[in-house]
């Protein structure tokens, strides 16, 4: 870890405490001077971790950069949700294209800010998993090789909410969607399938990679902080439930997202030029099963007498997780 | 004057209009146009230019809707496939109203896959909302784009200039190729109607629903109306800046007294030209209608140039599958109250050489009332009906394409034993 963290051991979570912090290490989103990028209005969904993740990822943006920042969105909810005209969420400069082609509109946005001289202004383009590991996988992919000067954010919510949740490259194993109904002897989407992005980008060996979590505020505006320091294609890949998607209680969005990290389901790491560089232990490991339970989209595997079988599967690609990026520390290590 | 090839033309047309954005991506045949303006971003003569290698066509015209959107001049090429796989971007273009500039160097879309020229690429995305311009030759290919971008960011529309994959984009011509002077006095920089900036921040592509989604429709066909006066007028400025004529709508060729309209886009009209002056030397008064302007469609210029008509001949290289011409059908619409008959002739698919004595006997005979509605030119009947006769004959008769072709190989064995 390149920065100290604060630590508030007390509650468990790193979400709360900001007034116990100096200003100076207090989030962006606890200034009242934060550019709420994506405003209030808007038509997303009660618990939404998606609208939560974009603002926060284009508030630190902005604070990064002065307020210095163009942003390309992806078709999907974050587009739809923000924009029925003629109101619009965005306090930023937003432009909008089509579904499979963001990275390839911000690579042209970018172009067009270095013929013109304009380096002091940054490009964030962003999009869902299904707009991300999918359908604009292609032009990602032509962005990450051409090194192009863009942060690209996927705002993984695991299927295609938007449409009326349909299974995604992005969809973990076992969950329900209306692709992969919780039926037959292999209920909800098949094992050994999906993209790991992140990894995918990292194999591009571009300057940056992260994930993060809208659960741990500090480590995702580190995240992004550190992403405007560098020049070239950048990723970052936020994990934010949907209740709408995963049949959760709204008020339980943070608390999956969180965990969904201290399960091992989804490390919180950052890489550099194609190698990890840090990743976030685990402090207080959980099993899978508090993590699937409160989901809807995998209530198949606890009715009755339950699927525990499958449920031990999830848990080994948890521990897969924890071995391969050391998320858990030995004891006097 | 210089001898030079069409693409090299078309290259250096472009590179006089300060580009700010070029993307590429190679298909045959608009590969030489982006080489060109590659090298001479490479070697500092085209500056402040960023020239990107994209990893397909649907990038490359995303490219250059975010370039355009940012404020910057974006250009691309394509052709066939590629126009197909960036369909989806050329609406989006359109329907943001962005001035990107884009070359088609026409080719035929498969299957079966071929690389040379027709139209039916330009035809597949002609409602797309973009300004369709088709050049007769190499001189007018150089010229419309220096025109294109005048009119693009005037209208705020895209504009696509059409030139024959091949014959035009490959063929060494003598061709005035516009000067950074004169296009400096001619094309002003780019001043977009919006733009992405972080200092006056827009929201750019909002969703729009039933409550407005004809009016802005109905916007983007007003914006497209305009061109048809502005086009003329751009026109007019060009001869005035170059002192020479290129553009416009349609090029009328001995009309005014002609019994024989024959009406065509692109290459071939050059063609036609020949042939009408060679039926007027029998004394068959025949003109030539080239459409310069495809979308918008010129009604009014071709309803007047078609005026005193007798019989009207179109002349395509593209028709729409199971019914028949494309461009015959607006031309006909055009013609209105207009009593002429009408035929269609489809030449020159998939690269199909124009035979010049055949359309010269199939218009020499349209006055009598010979020309069907349509008439495929040169069309290999025998062939033809063998492959019909098997369909009919098997289920599974096999690959159309494949078993025609070795019908054509076999009658040329045959021919030559």
């Amino acid at each position: 870890m390149p920065y100290q963290r604060a630590k508030f051991y007390q509650v468990g979570s790193f979400a709360v405490g900001n007034r116990l912090l100096a200003p100076s290490e207090r989030t962006v989103q606890s200034s009242l001077a934060r550019t709420n990028s994506l405003t209030s209005g808007h038509r997303a969904c009660q618990g939404c971790g998606e609208a939560l993740a974009a603002r926060y990822v284009l508030d630190a943006a902005m604070a990064a950069t002065g307020g210095k920042v163009v942003v390309v969105n992806a078709t999907g909810c974050l587009e739809v949700f923000s924009t029925p005209f003629p109101e619009t969420s965005w306090r930023l400069a937003w432009l909008h294209s089509l579904f499979g082609n963001a990275p390839a509109v911000a690579s042209g946005v970018a172009a067009a800010l270095k013929a013109k001289g304009r380096a002091d202004v940054r490009v964030v383009a962003q999009g869902g998993d299904g707009g991300t590991v999918d359908i604009g996988f292609g032009t990602l992919s032509g962005l990450f090789e051409r090194n192009d000067d863009v942060l690209y954010v996927c705002y993984d919510n695991q299927a295609y909410m938007n449409t009326g949740v349909q299974r995604s490259g992005s969809t973990p194993p076992a969950a329900r969607t209306a692709t992969t109904e919780a039926l037959g002897p292999e209920p909800g989407n098949v094992f050994g399938q999906g993209k790991d992005l992140p990894a995918i980008a990292m194999a591009h060996g571009i300057p940056y990679v992260a994930t993060a979590s809208v659960a741990d505020l500090h480590d995702l505006e580190y995240k992004v902080e550190r992403a405007m320091a560098f020049r070239g294609a950048r990723y970052l890949h936020v994990l934010v439930p949907c209740p709408l998607g995963w049949k959760s209680a709204t008020a339980e969005t943070v608390r999956l997202a969180r965990l969904a990290v201290e399960s091992g389901l989804f490390p919180l790491l950052e890489a550099e030029a194609g190698e990890v560089v840090a990743v976030t232990p685990l402090r207080h490991r959980v099993g899978v099963e508090e993590y699937l339970r409160p989901q809807g989209r995998f209530a198949h595997l606890f009715r009755g007498a339950g699927r525990p079988d499958i449920v031990a599967r999830i848990q080994q690609v948890a521990d897969r997780n924890i071995a391969r990026y050391g998320l858990v520390q030995e004891a006097g290590e | 004057m210089r001898q030079i090839e069409g693409s090299q033309a078309v290259a250096e047309a472009v590179a006089a209009c300060r580009p700010e954005v070029v993307c590429a991506y190679p298909i045959t045949p608009q590969t030489h146009i982006v080489e060109a303006i590659g090298a001479m971003v490479r070697t500092g003569r085209l500056a402040n230019c960023e020239f990107i290698n994209v990893e397909s066509e649907f990038a490359a015209m995303s490219v250059a809707i975010g370039a355009s959107a940012a404020g910057a001049r974006a250009y691309t090429a394509t052709a066939s496939q590629g126009l197909l796989f960036m369909a989806e971007a050329v609406y989006n273009a359109a329907g943001l109203g962005l001035p990107v500039v884009m070359t088609l160097a026409n080719r035929a879309i498969g299957a079966p896959i071929n690389i040379w020229n027709d139209h039916s690429d330009a035809m597949a995305v002609r409602d797309a909302g973009w300004v369709q311009l088709f050049a007769e030759d190499n001189q007018a290919a150089a010229d419309l784009h220096v025109q294109a971008f005048r009119l693009a960011e005037d209208l705020s529309v895209p504009v696509m200039v059409c030139m024959d994959g091949f014959v035009l984009t490959h063929a060494f011509e003598a061709v005035e190729v516009p000067t950074q002077e004169q296009v400096d006095s001619f094309l002003p920089p780019y001043e977009p109607r919006q733009v992405l900036d972080p200092d006056d921040p827009v929201s750019i592509g909002a969703m729009v629903g039933p409550e407005a989604f004809e009016e802005v429709r109905y916007l983007q066909h007003a914006k497209l109306v305009r061109a048809l006066e502005k086009i003329p007028q751009v026109a007019e400025e060009f001869y005035h800046s170059f002192g020479r004529y290129a553009g416009g709508l349609v090029s009328p060729y001995r009309t005014d007294d002609a019994h024989t309209v024959v009406v065509a886009m692109g290459s071939v009209v050059g063609t036609l030209k020949d042939i009408a002056d060679q039926l007027r030397q029998k004394g068959q008064k025949v003109g030539v209608l080239g459409i310069t302007t495809f979308r918008p469609f010129p009604a009014a210029a071709v309803r007047e140039a078609l005026w005193g008509a007798r019989v009207v001949v179109v002349v395509e290289k593209a028709f729409s599958t199971g019914f028949g011409g494309v461009l015959s059908t607006d031309v006909a619409t055009a013609m209105g109250p207009l009593r002429a008959p009408i035929a269609t002739v489809v030449a020159g698919l998939g690269g199909r050489p124009v035979n010049a004595a055949s359309l010269a006997a199939l218009i020499e005979g349209s006055e009598r009332g010979s020309l069907e509605k349509v008439t495929f030119l040169d069309l290999n009947r025998p062939v033809v009906d063998r492959e019909l006769e098997r369909m009919g004959a098997r289920r599974r008769s096999g690959p159309s394409a494949e078993n025609m072709l070795r019908d054509v190989a076999s009658q040329a064995a045959a021919q030559e034993g």
